[in-house]
């Protein structure tokens, strides 16, 4: 990264923010969550933090505090939500130098549609697109479309990469899907338009390629109705919490976001992903891995401490979550940021708690904090969100050399 | 009594040969800066909606990925979600496949897209069966012809259902009590039939226009009947007067027995234009664009779709070929609607032999002649009263105009031929409502 050896700061932005009683706060905007101009706001404000990338969540059910809810029973909770990439294109246009990655689900849906989706989200925002893929194992998911029964996604099975389990069915299923996405994105070589009005040809047919990909759950012959989009590969992305997700993001991504609750467990974790990456034989590749934090900030470590106990008490319960959550200043997070990294980590999916505040405090406070160590950015140094993670444009796999 | 009020919409230039990409003036089919080119102007002009043909397969002919015509195209969601932060109030139309897709997913991306443009979605309901275009997709496999349309409505139906779980007071979002969901019970649906198995809570709370807009162009007695039962909209293929008028009375005396209203339906044609200065201008211009859209080249590719055969070393400044056409259940361009449209093809080449030997034609001109002549050809004032008459003469309600450049070939008739239409009080100046129902005048129905 162009400024010394900060970390990638991206955040996480889901509805209201993270904790469940954030759409409660002040200056929060719960009527607004399903308007252009609400999404508009939020990732410009990231974008003037200079910040690396947004994600934005997605799921193909209402909202749940934790995964044993049924979708959308808690009426205390943001309910609703939009399709994480078009409110993704939608903001593309109104910004023009952070990276937008959606969370897309790759369970259900088809692999050439979202291929050719993500292809059109690099178009609109001039190589800004990424994606999230995640997998979606609930049998109330499964009844939305209905098409298929697979048997209990058991979390405990994702620690066992090596015993068969529907749960590594779905991630099997997803690395293939992957595989479709990235082979559909080469299927046009970039110059294989050519327009040559002599010959009356716009492209060079020998320059599309059938994919011609059979798998255990579908086959796609190729090649994509869109052209290869301007990174060539928008960058992949996934959330992993155990073994068997290591594996996929070993396998397929660009970038993994990943839990620990300290810095040695970061280390043991960045030891693992290495150790499923060298065994997919992709080690001499960059795959960064991002720590997720949730955080709660505020200008002293008791103000923060406030405002989350405050927000405990509207929501009735101690907060917790997937990732380690923070609650504290903005230069205590930076300690901490900058501690952790030392682990191996390439930078930090941070989840703010709630909205608007805890994401100004990372524009506003930890990012001018990271600045005054040297540690992050004061200008944008790329334009695509590959040339942000310091990923070259990649050659196209079915390029005669 | 205020005079009847066109509708307009703007197609993006497609990946056939209506496409002139050899024009100088022509632009990027993919780069985004295009598309907004095209929307911005359409928006300048007041029209109704910007409009995406949608095909999910490179277009093959001879085994091979053809290549005389524009090929590409981004995906119709992604690009008109993008439009929506270019535009303020034209409305965004997206073809959307019925088979390759499911009812969930799709509903749940047109409910984003109308909430994210502030009620501007419109859906183009279309449903293809090859399975050339089933070899890129998971789902979509062999229904006999008769279950076809029934899958169709079923699945507009079932998207309905789920458009409508959320009736639009659920979320009160009242931070003093902490109840954002009002009704535990929002968003549950359940539909059960022979195609579609499906229940749940559907995510996407109620959108601006409480569903998309539906366009349709179904032209089959069962497409019309479908057609008058859901769409709001009909992209029609009957431009001129009096097909456009016996089209138009049909499928309107077809609305009574659904309990609609013939306003409840805008029965839009494709329609293709060449401007001039004067119509002699015109005339000229029209026949250089119809050059360039039929090459010799492409004139070949034309005919092998009604020979079935090869015919590469056809002379395309020569006469037909005296061998008649291949009748096979394989076809020489999978795919394409072209191939479905001649049926017979012994009687067409019957028909072209004829016409080509009274008029005495080559191959081409021949092409040229019985392929796509543009609808408009005229100077403004020419062709504004021409769209003006047979709007006022019930031909339709307007027209879907597809210019033949990219992103630039709208530009003259929203700067001369539009003024024209307005002069005439026929056209709106201004748009007066936000969404594309409010533009189109069909509120949501009942239910």
């Amino acid at each position: 990264m162009a400024a010394g050896t900060g970390p990638r700061i991206a955040v996480a932005l889901d509805g209201a923010g993270w904790h469940p009683a954030a759409w409660r706060e002040p200056g929060a905007r719960p009527r607004e969550l399903l308007t252009a101009g609400y999404w508009a706001d939020l990732v410009r404000e990231a974008e003037a933090g200079k910040l690396d990338f947004v994600t934005i969540e997605d799921s193909l059910a209402l909202q749940t505090a934790n995964h044993l809810d049924r979708p959308g029973e808690r009426t205390d909770l943001v309910q609703g939500r939009l399709d994480a990439v078009l409110i993704a294109a939608r903001v593309a246009p109104l910004t023009s130098r952070i990276g937008l990655v959606p969370t897309a689900v790759v369970t259900h849906t088809e692999p050439f549609h979202l291929s050719k989706a993500i292809a059109t989200l690099d178009y609109v925002s001039t190589g800004r697109a990424g994606v999230r893929v995640q997998v979606a194992g609930r049998a109330d998911d499964n009844r939305h479309f209905g098409r298929r029964e697979f048997g209990e996604f058991r979390l405990e099975d994702a620690a066992e990469p090596d015993r068969p389990s529907p749960l590594a069915d779905l991630f099997d299923e997803a690395a293939d899907y992957v595989e479709v996405l990235r082979r559909l994105w080469d299927s046009w070589e970039d110059d294989a338009e050519i327009r040559d009005v002599a010959t009356g040809r716009f492209v060079d047919r020998e320059k599309l390629h059938y994919i011609d990909f059979e798998g255990r759950w579908f086959s796609v012959k190729g090649p994509s109705i869109t052209p290869r989009p301007p990174q060539g590969q928008p960058p992949v992305t996934a959330l992993a919490h155990a073994a068997v997700p290591y594996r996929l993001a070993a396998r397929s991504a660009d970038v993994v976001y990943v839990t620990p609750s300290d810095r040695e467990q970061a280390a043991a974790i960045v030891a693992a992903v290495r150790d499923e990456q060298e065994r997919a034989g992709r080690g001499d590749e960059t795959l960064h891995v991002f720590a997720d934090v949730v955080v709660f900030l505020g200008d002293t470590d008791q103000a923060a401490a406030d405002r989350r106990a405050r927000l405990d008490d509207l929501s009735g319960a101690e907060y917790s979550s997937d990732a380690h959550v923070f609650t504290g200043t903005p230069a205590g997070l930076a300690d901490l940021l900058l501690d952790w990294q030392a682990a191996g980590l390439s930078g930090f999916r941070l989840r703010p708690g709630a909205i608007p505040h805890d994401l100004t405090a990372i524009t506003r406070g930890l990012v001018p904090e990271l600045r005054s160590r040297g540690a992050f950015r004061t200008e944008y140094e790329a334009n695509t969100l590959r040339g942000l993670l310091g990923l070259a444009r990649p050659a196209n796999r079915y390029a005669a050399v | 009594m205020t005079r009847k009020q066109i509708h307009l919409a703007a197609h993006f230039p497609g990946v056939n040969n209506t496409t002139v990409w050899s024009d100088p003036e022509a632009g990027s089919h993919i780069e985004f800066s295009s598309f907004v080119k095209l929307a911005q102007t359409a928006e300048r002009a007041k029209f109704d909606f910007f409009f995406l043909a949608e095909g999910l397969r490179l277009r093959e002919q001879n085994g091979q990925i053809y290549d005389l015509d524009v090929v590409g195209r981004p995906d119709t969601f992604t690009v008109l979600a993008a439009l929506a932060a270019v535009t303020e109030r034209l409305g965004l139309a997206g073809t959307i496949n019925s088979t390759f897709n499911e009812p969930f997913e799709v509903a749940r991306q047109f409910a984003s897209l109308d909430h994210l443009s502030a009620g501007r979605a419109a859906w183009n309901v279309v449903t293809s069966w090859d399975a050339f275009t089933g070899e890129n997709f998971r789902r979509g496999g062999f229904l006999p012809q008769d279950q076809r349309y029934e899958r169709a409505e079923t699945f507009l139906r079932t998207a309905w259902e789920l458009f409508g779980s959320w009736r639009g007071d659920e979320i009160a979002a009242d931070a003093g009590t902490g109840v954002f969901l009002r009704d535990p019970g929002a968003g549950a649906f359940a539909h059960h039939d022979a195609h579609f198995d499906i229940e749940g809570r559907f995510p996407v709370p109620r959108s601006p226009q409480g569903r998309p807009v539906i366009i349709q162009a179904g032209d089959s007695d069962e497409g019309r009947e479908f057609a008058a039962a859901t769409a709001d909209a009909i992209f029609s293929r009957y431009g001129t007067l009096e097909a456009g008028q016996a089209f138009y009375t049909d499928v309107k005396g077809r609305l009574a027995k659904y309990g609609r209203t013939p306003e409840q339906l805008v029965i839009l044609p494709a329609a293709t234009f060449v401007l001039g200065d004067t119509d002699a201008d015109a005339h000229e211009r029209a026949h250089v664009v119809r050059r360039q859209q039929v090459s010799g080249q492409t004139a070949i590719k034309f005919l092998e779709q009604v020979w079935n055969t090869d015919l590469s070393g056809h002379d395309p400044d020569g006469p037909l070929p005296s061998t008649d056409p291949v009748v096979s259940d394989t076809t020489i361009a999978p795919g394409r609607a072209s191939v479905r449209m001649y049926r017979d093809p012994l009687a067409t080449a019957r028909e072209w032999r004829q016409l080509a030997e009274a008029k005495n034609l080559s191959t081409r001109d021949l092409i040229i002649e019985v392929t796509g002549r543009q609808t408009f050809i005229g100077s403004p004032a020419t062709v504004a009263a021409a769209i003006d008459d047979l709007v006022q003469a019930d031909a339709s309600d307007g027209f879907i105009l597809v210019p033949h450049v990219t992103p630039g070939g709208l530009d003259e008739f929203a700067d001369t031929v539009v003024p024209l239409l307005q002069e005439r009080g026929s056209f709106r100046t201004e748009y007066t409502g936000t969404t594309l129902r409010d533009h189109l005048g069909i509120e949501l129905p009942e239910g």
